[in-house]
Parts: structure tokens; sequence; C-alpha cells
């Protein structure tokens, strides 16, 4: 079966609602997917223990009343299968997509780092634990040590305390002076206020990053370096993440460049390749209002509705400004790149060690050598860490881009053959 | 009131409930075994780690972007 979009739109978070929504206008037939039961993306993830804001639900309500946009959730792009052709595959079924302009929203994932214990049951991401308990993971009168960098950090502090759980800690590993410098520039920017209450929570730590996960088979207790002392903190769940980094691979894979390990666009939110087009995270962390309108600058540019992109760019630019103002306030400090030990996994998906990688010198020899990136996540976890850690530039994806069944595979030969 | 059986074992869980959730109020959370051994929970969140990786109804999927349905079968030791 192949399906026919003017537009197609991978990935239906803030940036790809909005797209949609202001390409939908046109008429042009619109073909929205996201391998998420639900629109959202991460910030607006719907469940049974999530609340999501008026701006979320309005969307949404927007996208179903458009006769002329499609969507299809829990669906997955498996492979590019010819020029403007994607494979696609959802849980019943595999088929392709004809494109004649597509929009990347594929958003951010989190930078989890390798450090001792952290493949122990009870170890998560930091927005990993929050896009979990939205889902229904129970955390009441759970203990949990939230670690890592960023805002992330207090907006997962307070879905799991709003479900009935005690933060212990929630350890910041940027300065004191860095996050204050943040807290300071946020009244440019109102209705990101909330964010600078960490500096009052009286369990929000700066200058403090986690140095092992302790346990044997679960999680039973961390250690931290907090201040340059060490604390150690028995608690039952520890939520770490260092940030968040676009999701480039499809749009690598597709031919658009990638510029500060994001995607590359101009001011219409194009990519270096004609007709692909790039919103949101993808091109670089930034937040949901600045997702939100490039996706709409997007959506308007790839119906060449290019007054009411343009309209758009001043929106842009104050947004853009917010995301360095943050980007720098969290920078990553060096002392992170020394967590892992010998016998710590990098590669969760072959558990490759840090001990059988740090010899090598770039990532096709420890690949080779080790299989690290070679498991199903196709190095999406291991490969960014290394990039972190050693500089190693990961190679561009090939498809499969995520493990697809047999039958979805057979999909390309019939394109072939027929 | 979706009902899934967790490897074997009966639970009933709100509607929109993800598999995910499911593994942690129904048995200890995890999801898999590791090449090397290790028992696994899911790590991301969001698709991304592949650590939630569980056995639906015959079929390799993520805990963490499946919700449960009624009469679904999930294993995590297959």
């Amino acid at each position: 079966m192949t399906e026919f979009a003017d537009l197609l739109i991978i990935g239906a978070g803030p940036a790809g609602m909005a797209a949609a929504l202001a390409a939908a206008s046109s008429g042009t037939r619109i073909v929205l997917l996201d391998d998420n039961p639900n629109p959202g993306g991460q910030i607006w993830r719907d469940g049974p223990q999530a609340h999501l804001p008026v701006e979320a639900r309005r969307m949404r309500e927007r996208l179903r009343a458009c006769p002329n946009v499609r969507c299809h959730a829990n669906t997955r792009v498996i492979a590019n299968a010819a020029d403007k052709i994607l494979l696609v595959e959802n849980a019943e079924q595999g088929w392709l997509i004809a494109y004649d302009r597509l929009i990347l929203c594929t958003g951010a994932r989190e930078l989890l780092l390798p450090f001792p214990g952290w493949t122990l049951p009870g170890v998560t991401g930091a927005g990993g634990l929050q896009a979990l308990v939205k889902g229904g993971l129970p955390v009441r009168n759970e203990r949990l040590v939230i670690a890592g960098s960023g805002p992330l950090l207090l907006a997962s502090a307070a879905t799991a305390r709003h479900h009935g759980a005690q933060v212990l800690r929630i350890a910041e590993q940027a300065s004191r002076a860095a996050v204050a410098g943040f807290a300071a520039q946020l009244p440019r920017w109102p209705g990101k206020l909330w964010q600078s209450f960490g500096l009052l929570d009286a369990h929000y730590r700066t200058d403090s990053h986690v140095l092992e996960a302790l346990g044997r088979d679960k999680l039973e207790g961390v250690r931290l370096l907090q201040h340059g002392k060490t604390v150690e903190l028995a608690c039952d769940r520890l939520a770490c993440g260092f940030g968040l980094i676009p999701n480039t691979q499809l749009g690598q894979a597709l031919g658009c460049a990638v510029k500060n390990q994001a995607l590359a666009v101009d001011a219409w939110q194009a990519t270096t390749r004609r007709d692909h087009y790039a919103a949101g995270e993808c091109t670089g962390f930034g937040g949901s209002e600045l997702a939100l309108v490039e996706g709409a600058i997007a959506g308007h540019a790839a119906v060449d509705d290019t007054v009411a992109a343009e309209r758009l760019w001043p929106r842009r630019a104050r947004w853009q400004g917010f995301a360095r103002v943050l980007n720098k306030a969290f920078a990553l400090d060096t002392r992170l790149k020394g967590l892992a030990r010998g016998d710590t996994l990098v590669c969760r998906c072959e558990d490759v060690a840090y001990g059988e990688l740090s010899s090598h010198t770039d990532w096709r020899e420890a690949k080779l050598a080790s299989r690290c990136g070679m498991g199903a996540c196709q190095g999406r976890v291991c490969g960014a860490a290394l990039e972190h850690l050693f500089g190693w530039t990961p190679p561009a994806p090939r498809p499969p881009f995520s493990p697809a069944r047999v039958e979805t595979l057979l999909s390309l030969d019939v394109k072939a053959s027929g | 009131m979706p009902d899934v059986f967790l490897d074997g074992r009966l639970l009933s869980v709100a509607e929109g409930t993800t598999v995910a959730a499911a593994l942690a109020l129904g048995a200890d959370g995890c999801s898999r075994t590791s090449v090397s051994g290790q028992r696994r929970a899911p790590l991301c969140g969001m698709g991304i780690c592949q650590e939630c990786r569980v056995m639906i109804d015959g079929r390799r999927r993520l805990a963490c972007q499946t919700l449960c349905r009624d009469g679904m079968y999930v294993d995590t030791r297959p």
C-alpha cells in the first residue's frame, strides 16, 4: 500500500502540530506521523497521570477538525524506500508514504551519560521519569533523587511530587552563579518564571552531580558529589538526565545537513535538502514556545505562504534568545566526563563497558571491535554519550532506523520489483 | 479498566496506562534481560533507548509507547 501526502510531517509534538495547523488552511493533503499513542510530543504527553494545558487540548481539537490532516499514531519511520518515499510501520502493518514536501519535527532526546550503576532498574532519565509517570507509573510514597542538568529536573520533580513522590534531592550540575544568572533573566520571557523556583526549593542543590547509583539487583541509593562533598542518600528511584540533544538521525538519513549537532535550517525552516523542512527541538533545544513558532513558520513555508511565515520571524527571534540563555546557563561541566569506571556499561544494548572503548580512537573502530552501538537503539544512547565523552561523531544512520518486523521490510522489495 | 496478562498474571489498570507503567503496577517494573543477564527497566520513557522492549501478543513492542488493551499478553521473559 502506498499513501500519498502533499505534505508529510514527522513528529506530532508542539512543532509538528503547529506545522500541520499552519499548513492546513491551504487545503493541502497533510499526513502527520508520530510514534507515540497520542499527539503532543514529550511536553504534552497524555496519560492517566497527565494534565494537558489548555493550549495543547485546543490544538489537538483543531487538528481533529481538519478534514485534510490525517494523523497516524504509534507509527515509526523505518526506511527511506526511494526518493520522497518512506517506509513506515505501526503495530499492525507496514506501508509506504510518498510525499512532495516533508517537515521533520523529530524532537529531542535526553543526553544520558554513563555512571556506575546506571543500568540498575530504578534509574531513569529525568524527562524519562516524567514521561513514565504521566503514563501511569506509580511513584506514591517513593523516595526520589533527581539529578543532571536543566529546567527539566524541576519539571520532573513537580510531576513526581504531584503524584505523591517524596523528592529527596534535585542535584543540578551547573553552578549557583549560572543558575542565578539564568533566573535573573527570566522576566524577559513571561510565562517562564516558574523555572526559577528551583532556587527556592529546599531540596535543590547546584554544583552537584551523581557519582554512582547503588544497589545489587535494583536501585537502593545514590552517591552524589554536592559542593565537593560526597553524600549518600537511600532512595527508590534516580531520575538523571543531562539536558536535551536534537534527534537528527532521520534528517541526516534523508540528506539534510547537521550543524552544531542539530539539523541546519534557514529563515524559512528549510533544511539543506530541497522540499525538506525542520522545526522544533531537532533544530536545536529551545523549549515548546520556540518549537511552536518554528513549526508554524515551517508549515506556512511548506505551502508557499511566505507572508504568513515571515510575520512570525520576530516571535521566533525572541524565543531563540531564551534558548541561548538557557543553553549557556546549563552548559555541562567537564568533570561529568569522568563518571564512568572501566566496568561501567556504556552500550546498554550490547553490554559494552567503558574499559572496552576508551582505548579506541573513533566510533567506527570501537564499534567493529566491541559491537558498541549495534544493538536495538542503534547508538542513540551510547552514540550521544560517546560523542560527549570522547568527541566521536556517530555515523549517519542507515535503515532500518528502528527495529522493524520482517513483513514490513518486505514492502521495500514489493516496491523495488513492482 | 483494561485487564492485561503480565508474565501470566492478570492485572487491571486505568484506561490510558502504558505497558511500561503496568510493569511497575503489577510486578517489579523490569522489562527485559540484557545480553549479559542483567534485568533492565524502562529508561528514557520516550521510545529511544529500547530498554523497555517486551513481547506483546507475540510481537516485540516498546512498553513506554504502547497503551494497555484488554486481553493483552505482555511477556518480559520470553
